[in-house]
């Protein structure tokens, strides 16, 4: 294994700087932000488009993928949880997954070498 | 004081002349408008399309009405129907309806050729997302070239509505009527948008940008100062007047709109609160000079509050698929506007005491023109529908206009 994780946070949107924030503060530099629409618990809901009834069941949210080494996961989790709970519906979750191999292409470094984190 | 009576006639020629071709312009700025409307209110995979059509009937229905309608319109009076003479170059010829015009010809010229324009792009809004481009041009074609010009000769141009007593101040009925049946019976043929209605059931089709549409709103709401005011023709106390009837209309439509979204569908809908001051702005185009300030807000709040169901009924009851409203805008505005004025005209509407020859002469032109523009109209797309078709296929319809008809999109977003 090569001791790196992908942690892919998927929150509100309007939470978006208070996260980029925070991670910086763990030394975490480098992301991946994707702009994206999700459905889950929260369900949607019934507007009218003009008169026409239209269910709004995606609603906006941002994911932001961090690739990181293990034992800085749960600092990021804890952290993440921190600044994106309310405790309602439509807070978010949290994925966690092993990555196979990291290659950083500008100097073709490697592994922990190429994650972009502040000692 | 009446500072007009003191001009020279040569002054009068010039402001008059200045006035409506700045008029001229502002309705010009109108295809801009539309083209916000339409598009904003529609997906954006077919955003180019829906440009460009704006843009193509401008140009098309300025040069077929410069060759053939304003001839059909303005020429000598044949029957009270149609114009004969002035075809080709109307400019040059000796024609009644320069004598004592009081303005530049050719700033007249100008002037009605926007007006006719405007008739033809009411249609590319109700036929949005699937309407063939070739054959949207040949529309433009015939619109220009014959719907509105016969409509335009019985109503201004010497014909057999105006000798009824029939009067249509800026159009509510020769502009905005005429472009709403040809956009109804359009919008009828070419069938509605795929996914629009399953299994009975009216499905919304979002448009991709509001604030454009809203934009567009402004636009046409600005470009109506040409379009009323302009009507005069000249540059006097009535242009002035007509500024503010125009402006109370619109901003009553607006509320109506918005106040009878927000009753009936519990939020205030920006797509209807512009539909709104749009059919107010219709509605008021030909009692614009005759009816009061008040009866100016009531026409506007009438036409604002009937919108908002004209919607819901085309929508969803006869299930005609009309994207951004124009049916409902012009036809409904149009409809209401030239009943509205025979009623609350100061000087000789029925509700003023003056008895009920103009109201009924409004009553037959709305109908007379009605049954001639839905007729030919039809006429026209069932021709074009039998022979080089009206509607995109399927997968080009799926795939977007902008891409299948265009060869581009409207908003890579691949190539930064």
């Amino acid at each position: 294994m090569s001791g790196i994780s992908n942690v892919v946070i998927v929150f509100k949107p309007d939470k978006f700087m208070v996260l980029k924030e925070v991670l910086k503060k763990l030394g975490i530099l480098g992301m991946t932000v994707t702009h994206a629409e999700g459905c889950g618990l929260q369900g949607g809901r019934v507007e009218h488009y003009r008169g026409a009834e239209i269910e709004v069941d995606l609603l906006p949210k941002t994911k932001v993928e961090i690739v990181v080494p293990d034992e800085k996961v749960e600092e990021v989790i804890k952290a993440a949880k921190k600044v994106l709970k309310t405790g309602k519906m439509g807070d978010g979750k949290i994925f966690v997954f092993e990555v196979g191999r990291v290659v950083r292409i500008s100097n073709e470094t490697e592994g922990l070498l190429a994650l972009d984190i502040k000692k | 004081m009446d500072f007009v009576a003191q001009l020279t006639e040569e002054n009068a020629y010039m402001f008059n002349s200045l006035w409506v071709f700045c008029a001229a312009v502002f309705v010009f700025f109108m295809q801009a408008g539309f083209a916000c409307c339409e598009s904003g209110f529609a997906r954006s995979k077919n955003a180019c399309n829906i440009w460009l059509k704006n843009f193509c009937d401008f140009c098309i229905g300025a040069l077929v009405y410069y060759f053939i309608g304003f001839g059909l319109m303005y020429g000598e009076d044949w029957h009270g129907i149609i114009g004969i003479n002035g075809f080709i170059n109307p400019l040059n010829q000796d024609l009644a309806v320069w004598d004592g015009l009081g303005l530049s010809k050719e700033i007249y010229l100008l002037f009605q050729t926007m007006f006719c324009a405007t008739t033809a792009t009411i249609i590319s809004g109700s036929v949005a997302e699937r309407f063939k481009f070739k054959s949207y041009l040949i529309v433009s074609c015939i619109m220009t070239g014959f719907i509105y010009p016969v409509v335009g000769h019985w109503i201004w141009g010497g014909g057999w509505l105006s000798d009824l007593g029939f009067a249509d101040f800026a159009g509510s009925t020769a502009v905005h009527s005429v472009g709403a049946y040809a956009a109804f019976m359009g919008a009828l043929m070419v069938g509605a948008r795929k996914g629009k209605y399953k299994d009975g059931k009216v499905n919304a089709i979002p448009g991709h940008n509001i604030p454009m549409g809203i934009l567009g709103v402004f636009i046409l709401w600005l470009g109506w100062y040409g379009f009323n005011p302009g009507s005069e023709l000249a540059l006097d106390e009535v242009t002035f007047y007509t500024a503010i009837t125009t402006t109370y209309a619109a901003c009553a439509g607006g509320l109506a709109g918005l106040f009878v979204s927000w009753i009936k569908y519990k939020k205030p809908d920006p797509t209807l609160a512009g539909n709104g001051a749009l059919c107010g702005l219709v509605g008021i185009c030909t009692g614009v000079a005759s009816v009061s300030t008040t009866g100016a807000i009531v026409i506007g709040a009438i036409c604002g509050t009937a919108i908002v169901f004209s919607i819901d009924i085309v929508d969803r009851i006869l299930k005609v698929d009309d994207p951004v409203g124009a049916i409902s805008v012009h036809g409904c505005g149009g409809i209401l506007g030239t009943l509205l004025a025979g009623l609350l005209s100061v000087e000789d509407g029925l509700l003023y005491g003056n008895g009920t020859s103009y109201f009924i002469a409004q009553v037959i032109g709305v109908f007379a023109v009605g049954a001639f523009a839905i007729t030919a109209t039809g006429i026209m797309y069932t021709i074009l529908k039998k022979t080089i078709g009206i509607r995109v296929t399927e997968e080009e319809e799926l795939n977007g206009l902008d891409l299948e008809e265009h060869g581009m999109v409207a908003y890579p977003d691949n190539l930064k």
